[in-house]
């Protein structure tokens, strides 16, 4: 498959130099007339009134937070198995991106259910994956962190993942089954996938497209990062060796 | 600035967050890169001066 | 096998061996938790089958950087990674060391220490039974966690990192079917649950701790 030759880093940086400007624009774009037309542009909701609003950041948030991480098992299986350093360095990459969506995520939910629940945060089912979620993020990046060796560090944390994904799956089955606990009624869960008219759809899928295309300038950029760390070291080894 | 009644503040601190965060890690990202970046062509630099090995 | 499981449980009964320390910490969190939540029994009662839960599973926590980091440092891993037996073989037979010295002893004070905290009479059952069939969850993914960072200096902390989201599934069965056994509610699905999470950890975790382990030893 064509696409492998981006495995190399060079392919790859070549590539990511003439994807990254359409997709800082595409994105600033995005990003600016969802969240422009959705706050200034739509109406309020008859039960939830202007909190509504938060919808156009907390969705596209919590979708990339997800998705972040379904990227970087991805990322990680290619790594275990083709040994391709730029798959690695990607996840390594998104990482921080996934985390800061998550807490986005986190604080966008937990506000917007304040008027609804009476307090900042609630143990509503979803809320509480993203926590987890969180969790699992920090972790992640923690292991990347703490092991010298990069090459080491990436199948460890490539191991992470894989392993942290189907705790996370089940997790996400085990909070449903905690939530609906002896004396928390559906008073507690905030149904937030409620049928979304045409009036806020529309705002809200530029929203989650503009945020996607920066969730992958950022992550083409910071894997160039990566990539230059990477070499820098290996550079800076030989010119020890050298002098 | 629309009607945005009783939960001003929630929409308002939701907005304001979120901004910050993205803005955060957009500056750290860029800092970050442009530090890597930076160390990596001096590293090339220096190779190129003390010839190939 | 069975050497290898010996020669664990030996280790873990010597002196110094650490045999002993999760149930001591089991004890003494279990004394602390009236004096932080006051001692209403109501209030005890209610909140028994959660906090023995939590209580346990901290203890299984804490017991475990002596699985491997001990034998990382002393070489004796480099001896089990190129012994005829198979890694993944010996990395569950540690787990199942770990669980014979820390988890069942936990199994068997959680009903005493439930006294303490007013555990409802038809709780204890449920409690000793919720404990049995999740603690080898317990040893097995804190095995796993313990392989991911068996190479990082002072990683303990990190591994606690690691393994704590990774046990919120097992807690969340667990704990749940304490908490309903001990109010007469039906316990099957959390149990079950429990049960598979039990058995699907030990039947693979040993496997991506095996994984884990070659890597850094690489």
């Amino acid at each position: 498959m064509s696409l492998w030759k981006y495995a190399n880093p060079v392919k790859f940086l070549a590539l990511s130099a003439r994807v990254q400007p359409f997709a800082w624009a595409a994105a600033a774009l995005g990003i600016l007339i969802g969240l422009g037309w959705g706050f200034f542009g739509t109406p309020d909701d008859f039960r939830q009134g202007s909190t509504i609003k938060i919808i156009y950041i907390h969705v596209p948030a919590a979708w990339i937070a997800i998705n972040a991480w379904i990227m970087m098992l991805i990322a990680s299986l290619i790594w275990l198995v083709r040994r391709h350093h730029v798959s690695a360095l990607a996840a390594k990459a998104a990482a921080p991106v996934g985390l800061v969506m998550t807490v986005i995520g986190l604080v966008t939910g937990a506000v917007w259910g304040q008027p609804m629940w009476g307090t900042w945060w609630a143990w509503d089912p979803r809320l509480t994956s993203f926590l987890i979620l969180f969790l699992f993020y920090l972790g992640y990046i923690a292991l990347w962190e703490a092991v010298e060796d990069p090459d080491t560090a990436a199948d460890l944390t490539s191991v992470l993942c894989l392993v942290g994904s189907v705790f996370a799956l089940m997790s996400r089955y085990a909070v449903l089954f905690w939530s609906q606990g002896l004396h928390q009624g559906a008073t507690l869960s905030l149904d937030k996938e409620e049928n979304i008219s045409d009036v806020f759809w529309q705002p809200l899928v530029l929203s989650i497209a503009g945020f996607t295309l920066l969730f992958l300038a950022l992550v083409l950029y910071r894997t160039g990062t990566e990539i230059a760390l990477r070499r820098t070291r290996a550079l800076n080894v030989r010119l020890d060796k050298a002098v | 600035m629309p009607e945005l009644g009783k939960y001003a503040t929630e929409v308002l601190s939701a907005y304001g967050i979120t901004l910050l965060l993205m803005l955060a890690l957009l500056v750290q990202t860029l800092r970050r890169g442009a530090k890597a970046r930076a160390a990596l062509r001096q590293a090339e630099q220096e190779t190129a001066r003390h010839g190939k090995n | 096998m069975i050497a290898l499981l010996i020669r664990d449980l030996r280790l873990a009964f010597r002196a110094g061996g650490g045999f002993g320390l999760g149930l001591a910490f089991f004890l003494i969190l279990v004394v602390l938790v009236p004096f932080s939540v006051g001692p209403q029994s109501a209030l005890l009662s209610s909140i028994a089958p959660g906090v023995l839960w939590l209580g346990a599973l901290l203890a299984c926590l804490l017991s475990l950087d002596r699985l491997l980091a001990l034998d990382f440092e002393d070489g004796t891993l480099d001896v089990l990674a190129t012994a005829p037996l198979p890694l993944e073989a010996a990395l569950a037979v540690k787990g199942l060391a770990h669980w014979i010295t820390t988890g069942l002893p936990l199994v068997l004070a959680a009903p005493f220490l439930g006294v303490l905290l007013n555990l409802p009479p038809e709780g204890f059952v449920w409690l000793v039974v919720s404990l049995l069939l999740g603690t080898p969850a317990l040893s097995m993914i804190g095995a796993f966690g313990a392989a991911l960072t068996v190479g990082i200096k002072r990683g303990g902390l990190l591994m606690s990192l690691l393994v704590l989201p990774l046990y919120v599934p097992t807690l969340i069965f667990g704990a749940e079917a304490a908490r309903r056994g001990a109010v007469g509610m039906a316990v099957d699905t959390p149990l079950l649950l429990l049960a598979g999470i039990s058995l699907g950890s030990v039947a693979l975790l040993p496997f991506a701790a095996a994984a884990a382990l070659r890597m850094t030893i690489r």
